[in-house]
């Protein structure tokens, strides 16, 4: 373990609940986002779109917008048909080892629209009025098709075919685990099983900021540069050059500059940032779209999706034999930048969760439909295996008449710190790291007052009350991810991280970090763990990112990673500085290298007094009039981190809820979470991040979800008819914490941005179902979002 | 989420306001709280606005001549905020406070929401509870609707092409009077899924008004002749809720949120909590 691991850090600012320093520009409105960028010589682009799901296109008309007030071009699908699509950055493949199916996603289509707002051409204006009514004047004709939604019937035979190229719908199979035959033996031999049928929604990512681009072209310097709206830069920039516009990497620059939230959906790669690269040059003039809130609702990939059978066995004592898992997951019309990872290695892998399931078996179809691509979504896979875990055992233990929490403590893999004792194995290809899972429930049973609540919860029955309690114990992989891992399971990129830490003559230190924050806090979080190890002051840290012409490389900011693995990065860096240090000072000192200590930002020789101030150190590396021979000048480091493993948070999430039975209106009373994400570096900002994935992991389980119909129309884009929670919608969180360290990462991070997103939303759905059955209304599954009226139908049924 | 293009003018008084409406196609904004955002998604393409958010005569509420008159500008957070309101009128008040969010209640006002008259909205049933007048002037003078027959459709009203709101009426309540107002929201845009307001008179009189359940908010006679003057007990206000959006002719609604099945069972239940409410 290297020498500034958070152990043994001095603890000046590692753990304290530092205010963010970028809130004042964000709370002050000086925040600088891509749209608020207005370049010499500004144009706007507005896109024309289908408004059928499915749609041949006959002809499209563009002689009367050509001559409306300030249009400079228009361009169509046939303009960009030599143009590579957009591409997916992770193979996975069917069962029998054929590559999935994955048809070009181009920037504009010219045969069909595949899904509503896909884009049929682009009218580029001098102001952003007149692009709009101009598109509105391109005249398209179309031949509507019939359309699929629903992922689980476009498999079928007779469904529309959304692809040529893909039979069936189908673009790949997939499974993971045990053999399907040994599952099923282990099935055969269960006193019970519990059988699950149900649909995880899709929902829709809502970043607050829309997507926003902005590019022009250079002639002098025959340079691009890209203003985006992403969390991930350098990809953006690797994605675009090396696979859509064929354009050299060392000409085109990628600014993400302030980003207003992005839940995922800013991660990927999508057709309008190449076509307005490419468009740029063919103007001469910069090109500026920022998407409308209806776009951003028909755009913006969204996530989960899925229509899953789960089946867990179990023998007399309660003891799980096997789980067996069969889901089509949705990825809508085309495929998105990992929108392929996501209900396989991020959601397949994670069906061991906290427990000792010998036997599992996960069988998955990926399917395309005439709807908004589907990728990451806050937790990206793993919320969706939670649910389907977590839903499973409450529902298990109602019908085996047991105590859910008794009932998970009986099958939590026992405790394991991942160094005394090894990384616990999975049954799902992962290897755990370090967990204490009966410590969470503790925890959180405690927190809740357990016995109490069974109390309070028969009485309000004896009163014709329905009180309920769900819990929920998740475990994710984040940290994301070991390169030769993810490669060897068909990603196309590394998944390491850079970090630079450059100190200045003065002593002050620049920080140049592949991640990015939208929203995360890193201004604050890396200058604290910075300042901590050089002992300096975090005024004197600056966090750069989000330019590659600054940022050496980034893989950005995704999976709860950005600590975990950017923060390594920087923390190797330190390192190196550490140890350039000694050995200047040593030269100063007359010393030893080996016998300088370094510590509260001064260099001293062991056992004596003499010592010397960093900022010293820092001038001596750049003004070497007294200095090593054997040592260049200068004190800046850059290092690329690749983590040797996921890290493995965990925790306990418990829902405490009534629910009208006149109405089937629920109210949420009390929600508790017991994280363990390891070591924290800012406490309140953790907690925010949890209340935050707390909020969207709720939202999804009783307010949120894409609402299409048969034709292929999203019916609820917007925000009066689309619910995502508000503060009072939600009680005040009880939030505890648990610190089992990551055994593999300087800092013993584990992360924290997903966790709560991920373990929410199946205690919500768990309580309610409780509830239910406290009144002797025994449902099994009420489809999410538990709207007021599917509860009370799930009651009247269930009464008769 | 940009509009066509559209002229503005700002009307310091109601004359210049009915001269400008009067001369093209142009539409009053009030707070806009419905307008603009019908106008960004270009469902509404007036060529110009009249902004009547500055009329200082459309502002405030007074107790004459035995009527609260409430002027047409004033906003829901000035309701909310009117002690006169929250002593004769408490149902008033506690609509006002569940009206969209603080924003806009802020911005929106009494008059634009009846002029608008969203299925949705929570005032219709307020005002056809209270036995409301709705006093609206054009160029050729001006009149006072009930505010039973002001209601005709979905988003459809008696008040004429040219005619603005001036203020609502409603009849000093005599003391002992209670009232409530019940409403189950929409989660997204936090309109009445079903809002019941209900006025009981001392004389035993009860006036029984929903909205949200149907194309136009009514007042529903039934319920009310089933419990009027008897005493409030479990056996009446069963009745009521029996006797409730029976023989109503207006059409009910339902939508994916909440089904025409759903929506009048909820209003038989808000209802009975409405009526537990002024028991």
């Amino acid at each position: 373990m290297s020498a500034s691991n958070g152990s043994n850090g001095n603890g000046r600012l590692i753990g304290k609940s530092v205010k963010r320093v970028e809130d004042k520009r964000f709370i002050t409105g000086k925040g600088k986002y891509t749209d608020d960028i207005i370049l010499q010589g500004q144009t706007y682009a507005h896109f024309v779109r289908s408004p059928y799901a499915h749609a041949r296109i006959l002809n499209i008309d563009i002689s009367e917008a050509t001559d409306m007030p300030g249009v400079i071009a228009i361009y169509t699908g046939a303009d960009v048909a030599d143009i590579n699509g957009v591409p997916c950055g992770w193979q996975v493949n069917f069962k029998n080892g054929d590559i999935m199916k994955e048809p070009k996603h181009p920037l504009l289509v010219a045969d069909k629209a595949r899904h509503v707002g896909d884009p049929v051409a682009v009218v580029i204006a001098e102001t952003r009025e007149q692009a709009k009514d101009a598109a509105l004047s391109v005249m398209v004709d179309y031949e509507e098709l019939p359309a699929i939604v629903n992922a689980a019937e476009a498999v079928k035979p007779d469904a529309p075919q959304v692809h040529d190229e893909a039979p069936n719908n189908t673009c790949f199979d997939w499974e993971l685990g045990n053999p399907k035959e040994e599952v099923d033996q282990a099935m055969a031999q269960a006193a019970h099983v519990t059988t699950l049928e149900f649909v995880n929604q899709r929902v829709v990512p809502n970043a607050i900021e829309p997507r926003s681009y902005n590019a022009v072209y250079d002639p002098t310097s025959e340079k691009y540069t890209l203003y985006t709206s992403t969390q991930n830069p350098h990809l953006i920039r690797l994605l675009m050059c090396a696979f859509v516009l064929g354009i050299p990497e060392h000409k085109v620059r990628i600014v993400g500059p302030d980003v207003g939230g992005g839940f995922g959906s800013k991660i990927f790669h999508y057709t309008e940032e190449a076509l307005l690269t490419w468009a740029a040059k063919k103007v001469g003039r910069p090109i500026k779209w920022t998407s409308e809130r209806t776009e951003s609702f028909l755009l913006d990939a969204h996530g989960r999706d899925h229509v899953t059978k789960a089946e867990m066995g179990f023998d007399q004592e309660g003891n799980i034999l096997a789980l067996r898992v069969k889901t089509y997951a949705n990825l809508g019309a085309y495929l998105s930048t990992f929108s392929t990872c996501v209900p396989t290695y991020l959601h397949g892998t994670l069906l061991q969760g906290l427990y000792t399931t010998p036997k599992i078996n996960v069988d998955v179809t990926g399917v395309f439909t005439n709807t908004t691509a589907v990728d990451a979504y806050r937790g990206a896979g793993r919320p969706e295996a939670t649910y389907l875990l977590e839903r499973l055992f409450d529902l298990a233990a109602l019908e085996m008449g047991m105590d859910p929490a008794e009932l998970r403590l009986k099958n939590f893999i026992p405790p394991f710190d991942g160094v005394n004792q090894p990384g616990y194995q999975t049954q799902v290809a992962l290897q755990y790291d370090s967990g204490n899972y009966h410590g969470v429930l503790e925890k959180g049973l405690e927190m809740l007052g357990y016995e109490d609540f069974r109390r309070q919860q028969k009485e309000a029955a004896q009163n014709g009350k329905l009180l309920g309690v769900g819990f929920s114990t998740y475990i994710e992989a984040c940290g994301i991810a070991p390169s030769a891992v993810v490669g060897s399971l068909g990603c196309r990129a590394g998944l390491f991280e850079v970090g630079q830490v450059r100190v200045q003559p003065t002593g002050k230190v620049s920080v140049f970090t592949g991640s990015h924050s939208h929203g995360q806090g890193h201004e604050t979080t890396f200058a604290q763990v910075v300042a901590d190890k050089l002992g300096i002051a975090m005024e004197d840290v600056e966090i750069v990112h989000g330019d590659s012409d600054t940022v050496a490389f980034g893989m950005g900011t995704y999976g709860s990673r950005s600590l975990a693995v950017g923060g390594s990065a920087i923390m190797r860096s330190i390192d190196k500085i550490v140890e350039k240090g000694k050995k200047i000072a040593a030269h100063k000192l007359e010393a030893s290298a080996d016998d300088i200590d370094f510590d509260h930002g001064k260099f001293t020789v062991k056992g004596t007094d003499k010592s010397l101030a960093f900022g010293d150190v820092a001038l001596t590396a750049y003004v070497p009039h007294v200095y090593p021979a054997d040592l260049e000048p200068g004190l800046d480091f850059s290092s690329f981190y690749d983590p040797a493993n996921f890290t493995y948070p965990f925790g306990c999430h418990i829902a405490v809820v009534e629910v009208d039975k006149d109405t089937g209106a629920i109210k949420l009373q009390r929600f508790i979470a017991v994280d363990d994400v390891g070591n924290i570096i800012n406490p309140m900002i953790v907690e925010g991040q949890i209340h935050g994935g707390v909020a969207q992991g709720v939202g999804q389980a009783l307010f949120e979800g894409a609402e299409y119909d048969e034709n292929g129309q999203l019916i609820n884009a917007s925000y009066m008819d689309y619910c995502i929670p508000r503060a009072d919608d939600l009680p005040m969180f009880e939030t505890g914490h648990q610190v089992t360290p990551c055994p593999h990462n300087p800092l013993g991070v584990k992360g924290a941005g997903e966790a709560g997103a991920i373990g929410s939303t199946p205690a919500v759905v768990n309580a309610v179902i409780d509830a239910l059955w406290s009144g002797g209304h025994k449902v099994k599954d009420i489809r999410m979002p538990l709207t007021p009226e599917r509860v009370w139908r799930a009651i009247q049924t269930s009464s008769n | 989420m940009i509009t066509v293009e559209f002229d503005y003018k700002k009307a310091t008084t109601v004359e210049e306001a009915l001269a400008a409406l009067a001369n093209g196609d142009g539409k009053l904004l009030a707070g806009g709280y419905s307008l603009v955002p019908s106008m960004k998604l270009r469902l509404s393409q007036p060529e110009f606005l009249i902004d009547i958010s500055s009329i200082s005569s459309l502002k405030g509420i007074q107790e004459e001549d035995g009527f609260i008159v409430i002027r047409a500008g004033t906003t829901h957070a000035e309701i909310l905020n009117s002690a006169l309101i929250q002593e004769k009128l408490p149902f008033f008040h506690t609509a006002a406070g569940v009206i969209g969010d603080v924003q806009v209640r802020n911005r929106g006002t009494i008059g634009g929401s009846l002029a608008h008259a969203d299925p949705a909205a929570d005032w219709p049933a307020l005002v056809l509870a209270a036995d409301a007048v709705i006093d609206v002037v054009s160029r050729n003078g001006s009149r006072s609707i009930s505010a039973t027959d002001f209601f005709t459709g979905l988003f459809s009203t008696a008040l004429g092409e040219n005619e603005l709101i001036t203020a609502i009426r409603i009849p000093v309540p005599p003391a002992g009077t209670r009232t409530a107002y019940m409403k189950f929201e929409h989660p997204a845009s936090r309109f009445a899924i079903v809002g019941c307001a209900v006025m009981r008179f001392p004389d035993g009189k009860i006036n029984i008004a929903f909205t949200g359940v149907a194309e136009y908010a009514f007042r529903d006679k039934g319920a009310e002749q089933a419990v009027a003057g008897n005493t409030l007990d479990a056996a009446s206000m069963d009745a009521a809720v029996n006797a409730a959006l029976q023989g109503q002719d207006v059409s009910f609604m339902g939508d994916n949120f909440a089904s025409e099945e759903y929506r009048r069972h909820l209003a038989k239940v808000y209802l009975k909590r409405a009526l537990q409410a002024v028991a």
